[in-house]
């Protein structure tokens, strides 16, 4: 039997719905990038303070800024799209014989990712 | 046909046919409509009053039996349960479901998915045979709940329209059989899992999803697929590493 297949080319812009799954996606490499620049920052630590100080000097670029605050927006939209999915990747909660909604794992999630974020922010202050 | 009130809508629709076409064409045809016709009524009156060889599927006109499913203006959707009055005064495209080989205008070959739904083995597998006159299987609500939303499949494969990895990948075993399989493993009666497990675990099972989840979104009866398929990631890894402590049963 004869029939007709349609390519997939360029699929992630056919829908929102694509274009945001792609962005979360590659949101991934942003936080592996962020993740790098503090891991070589602890590299630089380890070697001494000068070294050290020399690294957070480097923060200060203008690129550095510009990177952080477009990594830290990405990294909030990942941790959205996670806790958003979050309650699909787990078995059904129960409390008792009732099932936890899905929109109260979605918030737990956020809300422990909030306080724990503040907590780390006030250890550093 | 009732009375139109004089609206007339445009619906654009995908033609293909494998005797004459080498590709598919759109055609575009004016249809009176009322507020309560769907999609699918305007497809029946195109094939009853403008064009007699416009192909489509369809049977029952309320979401029960998932025939009707294609694109509307891009998106999954039953054709029955999507009303015109929507796409007011625009207009509408209807394509058959993306994703599938069209057979013939907005008919799609769903061999590929037949095929895989008899993979996952769709039936109670009891642990033994169980006769009639020793009664029925007893199970808790709780017991049943941990299946039901998944046991409301229609078969509609709006989920593979949706579903880019099946599009990538026409051997991924895809959001409507996981979510089957799912049901079925998930049911107290049944005692089939470890067979089912081998498609779960397989390339082409639960790891080829990557959690776009679109598939949950279009659904007509909301039994999230998404989540069938991603609770049983949670049992491949169990399974995987469980071998290691817990030998097999069957070996």
């Amino acid at each position: 039997m004869k029939t007709y297949t349609r390519t997939m080319n360029g699929w992630w812009r056919r829908n929102p719905f694509y274009l945001w799954y792609t962005l979360r996606e590659w949101s991934s490499f942003f936080l592996t990038a962020y993740a790098l620049v503090l891991l070589f920052g602890l590299a630089r630590l380890a070697e001494g303070a000068a070294q050290y100080e020399a690294w957070r000097a480097s923060l200060a670029s203008p690129g550095a800024v510009i990177f952080h605050a477009a990594a830290a927006l990405i990294v909030l939209y990942h941790a959205w799209t996670w806790f958003k999915v979050m309650h699909k990747t787990l078995p059904f909660l129960r409390i008792g014989a009732r099932r936890v909604p899905d929109s109260a794992i979605f918030a737990a999630g956020v809300a422990s990712s909030v306080v724990l974020s503040l907590l780390l922010l006030w250890g550093f202050a | 046909m009732n009375a139109t009130n004089g609206k007339v809508i445009a619906i654009e629709c995908l033609r293909y046919d494998p005797q004459t076409d080498d590709a598919p064409h759109y055609e575009t045809y004016q249809v009176p409509f009322t507020d309560d016709m769907s999609v699918l009524q305007g497809l029946q009156y195109i094939k009853d009053h403008l064009d007699g060889s416009l192909t489509f599927r369809w049977s029952c006109r309320m979401a029960i039996c998932g025939s009707c499913g294609g694109m509307v203006n891009g998106v999954p959707r039953l054709s029955c349960e999507t009303f015109l009055r929507d796409f007011y005064p625009e207009g509408l495209r209807v394509e058959p479901l993306t994703h599938f080989p069209i057979q013939r205008d907005l008919a799609v070959d769903q061999t590929d998915f037949l095929v895989k739904l008899r993979s996952i083995k769709p039936y109670i597998i009891p642990e033994a045979p169980k006769p009639v006159t020793e009664g029925t299987f007893l199970q808790t609500p709780q017991q049943m709940d941990e299946y039901y939303q998944y046991s409301q499949c229609i078969n509609c494969l709006l989920c593979y329209a949706a579903c880019p990895q099946y599009g990538l990948d026409r051997e991924f075993t895809g959001p409507g059989a996981l979510a089957l399989l799912h049901r079925y493993n998930a049911d107290s009666r049944d005692a089939g899992k470890a067979e089912r497990m081998e498609l779960v675990n397989a390339d082409e099972g639960v790891w080829g999803c990557t959690l776009v989840s679109y598939c949950s979104e279009v659904c007509p009866k909301s039994i999230d697929p998404a989540r069938a398929v991603n609770q049983n990631k949670v049992e491949s890894t169990k399974d995987y590493f469980l071998r290691f402590v817990a030998p097999r049963r069957n070996g």
